[in-house]
């Protein structure tokens, strides 16, 4: 296939949409690279589907401007807009055999039948369906379905490729085997393509540039594990990450510089403390970065209950009146009710303002170098 | 567990269905068993009781080139009063479906003509396709006769014909709407995203999805343009089953031969052919029509 020509870059202008007087989406700007693989990441009712949609033409845009390789596709029709969509349900034409399907698209552009069919053949190969051309989607696996669903984006050659939770359908294990075949095609097609989910861990393994959405806003856009270390809100701190970050309202204490995290007192950088006096906080640190002391240890805490994953343990602690989640090895050897120690490295603390709840950038805490801000600079990180 | 209210007497629940029992049989089995036995006998002219007479009735209807015609006239009705108001109901479901502004009203509008009885319907199509007074008035004007159900019997059988159209267009319509509704939006979608136009996900997708709809319209309608009551009310009302014996589909001859010829033989052998027929266009429509329809 021709690569170049098959490539768009999208760019989303100030994007908004209203159903009515609610508004879902409020102003979203996002510019994607050809060839990319993004990934829309948040909460379910967040408006990725909606804008997907909008990207595809299956719904109107209220504001804003969508361009796709530097056309405004605002008034084009789908079939206009080289776009092809795998839909979560598969929405496959139930009446049509898996061959029907997959080449309807070339049907409806009059492709010669001799040439329809090679293609057919060709693309089923890809997905690895050639035995069951002739069924209905009836008499499919999940799985399957998802395959010709795929096929059926495939066999146009699309600019862009847009799949709306392809995979929440689908059991555990198919779910793991279809995202790296998901990848694979990528790397293949190199297509743009436009990736939604509400599962961060797809998120985190599909993307080469994750989106986080929530309520209609676009809270960070970034490389996984750019996002994954540099939170830039409350939000996407608390939605990324398994098990959820913990975050702590609070405040520093200038005079100890210190804050408070339960009933202990975790000391910060002095000058760190000046700069955030009086200001109310939320501090976060992932459970992976705390230290579980057995025989006590900076925070005394008491153990609530322990769930295994296999790899380790999860630990949920209380302290005081907040409660606490920390992953520890297999071989610490510890029980429910327990009493512990926990160590909160400050150096992993992130700190959030609490009325914004957007990040606040210092260099204590970040452990990218290239993106640390000078010592004594208090920024808000965008 | 489930609960089950059960009758403890046996003649309770007998008592709460009799009237609806009375009814079948005063109006169907008592009619029906009527028509059996005139059909095989004869009415002696000055009172005694009826004579068996065997096939002698039926020999006669069908001796009769009237009769004949009528058959003819009905199938043409039946046939085409089915696809029309297929047709229409259905171009207007998928109008309606796309949710432009206003198909609500257009919705309620469309449904409106089915709540109206086929002779008043039939009334008023005379005064507005009337040659002389009418819609078409105009056009006779320029080119005369060339509207004139009066005069002409194939005009007057696409009169009949249209006000059957008109009529029942709404009733295909509800069917065909909620057909349309319960076929997944994702589904057009996908077409659409597949390139394909308003016209071709219809004719691709939708019409396909709603093949046991129209298979149900199929066979209901057929029976209804047979001896549905507005059959005989519209042909009634409208053009008396003239000019000509143009327009007298079956049951319009059986009400007539039975009450104003007052002959109870000839016309029950003939309810008892219809019926017949009946029985065999919908094995027919089951038999090799059904078997082309996805169920999902
Ligand atoms: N056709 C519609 N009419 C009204 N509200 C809608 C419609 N479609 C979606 N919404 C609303 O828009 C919001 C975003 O929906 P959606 O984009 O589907 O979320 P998700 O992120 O789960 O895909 C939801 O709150 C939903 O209720
Ligand atoms: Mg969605």
């Amino acid at each position: 296939m021709n690569k170049v020509s098959k490539m768009a870059d999208i760019d989303i202008r100030a994007v908004r949409k209203s159903y009515g007087k609610t508004q879902t989406l409020h102003g979203v700007d996002l510019c994607f690279a050809s060839g990319e693989f993004v990934v829309i990441l948040g909460p379910s009712g967040c408006g990725k589907s909606t804008l997907l949609r909008m990207i595809a033409g299956l719904e109107e845009i209220t504001a804003g401007e969508i361009a796709i390789n530097r056309r405004v596709v605002n008034r084009l029709e789908p079939r206009e807009r080289g776009c092809a969509m795998v839909f979560q349900n598969y929405a496959l034409y139930p009446h049509m055999t898996v061959a029907q399907n997959i080449g309807y698209a070339l049907k409806v552009a009059s492709v010669p039948k001799v040439e329809r069919e090679r293609r057919i053949k060709e693309t089923a190969k890809v997905v690895g369906l050639c035995e069951y051309l002739t069924r209905k989607p009836a008499a499919l696996s999940g799985g399957q379905r998802q395959r010709v669903a795929m096929a059926r984006a495939i066999i146009r050659e699309p600019k862009v490729f847009l799949f709306d939770e392809p995979l929440s359908n689908l059991d555990a294990k198919l779910r793991v085997t279809m995202r790296a075949e998901i990848r694979k095609l990528h790397q293949r097609l190199s297509a743009t393509s436009i990736f939604v989910t509400h599962d961060q861990v797809e998120a985190m393994t599909l993307a080469d540039k994750l989106v986080v959405m929530n309520k209609g806003h676009v809270e960070q856009v970034g490389q996984p594990l750019d996002i994954y270390h540099r939170p830039a809100s409350v939000f996407v701190a608390s939605f990324i990450g398994s098990p959820a970050m913990n975050l702590f309202d609070t405040r520093v204490e200038v005079d100890t510089a210190s804050v408070r995290i339960g009933a202990a007192q975790v000391p910060i950088d002095p000058a760190l403390a000046a700069r955030l006096r009086g200001r109310d906080l939320t501090i976060g640190i992932r459970p992976e970065q705390c230290v579980v002391l057995p025989d006590g240890g900076r925070v005394p805490a008491k153990i609530d209950f322990i769930e295994e994953l296999g790899s380790g343990r999860v630990v949920h602690a209380e302290m005081g009146d907040q409660t606490f989640a920390a992953v520890i090895g297999e071989h610490v050897n510890v029980r429910a009710g327990d009493r512990i120690g926990l160590e909160l490295p400050s150096s992993q603390l992130h700190f959030f303002d609490r009325d914004s709840g957007r990040r606040i950038d210092m260099e204590i805490n970040s452990s990218v170098p290239q993106q640390v801000a000078g010592a004594s600079t208090l920024a808000i990180a965008h | 567990m489930e609960k089950r209210s059960v009758f403890n007497s046996w003649w309770l629940p007998i008592l709460f269905a009799l009237p609806q029992i009375l009814l079948i049989l005063l109006f169907f089995y008592w009619p029906a068993i009527a028509v059996m036995k005139w059909a095989f006998t004869l009415e002696p002219p000055f009172g005694g009781a009826a004579e068996f007479v065997g096939l002698t009735n039926f020999k006669e209807v069908f001796a009769d080139p009237f009769y004949w015609k009528s058959v003819a006239v009905s199938l043409i009705f039946a046939l085409c009063g089915t696809f029309f108001t297929i047709l229409v109901g259905l171009v207007l479901a998928i109008a309606v479906d796309r949710q432009l502004p206003g198909s609500g009203l257009f919705r309620f509008l469309y449904i409106l003509p089915y709540a109206i009885a086929g002779p008043a319907a039939g009334m008023a199509f005379r005064f507005i396709l009337s040659p002389e007074r009418g819609l078409m008035a105009s056009v006779n004007a320029a080119f005369p006769d060339f509207w004139n159900p009066a005069k002409y019997g194939t005009h007057a059988l696409v009169l009949v014909i249209v006000i059957f159209a008109w009529k029942w267009a709404g009733y295909t319509f509800i069917f065909l709407l909620a057909g349309l509704q319960s076929v997944p939006r994702s589904l057009a979608e996908a077409a659409a995203m597949d390139g394909a136009g308003p016209i071709r996900r219809a004719v691709d997708i939708q019409v396909p999805l709603l093949a046991p709809t129209l298979f149900f319209l199929l066979v209901i309608m057929m029976t209804e343009g047979f001896v549905g009551s507005d059959t005989f009310g519209i042909v009634h009302s409208t053009t008396g089953g003239g000019p000509n014996h143009g327009t007298e589909v079956m049951v319009f001859r059986i009400v007539d031969e039975a009450f104003k010829g007052l002959n109870y033989s000839g016309a029950s052998a003939q309810s008892i052919v219809l019926i017949g027929l009946i029985m065999i266009f919908t094995f027919i429509q089951f038999r090799f029509i059904e078997k082309r329809v996805h169920y999902k």
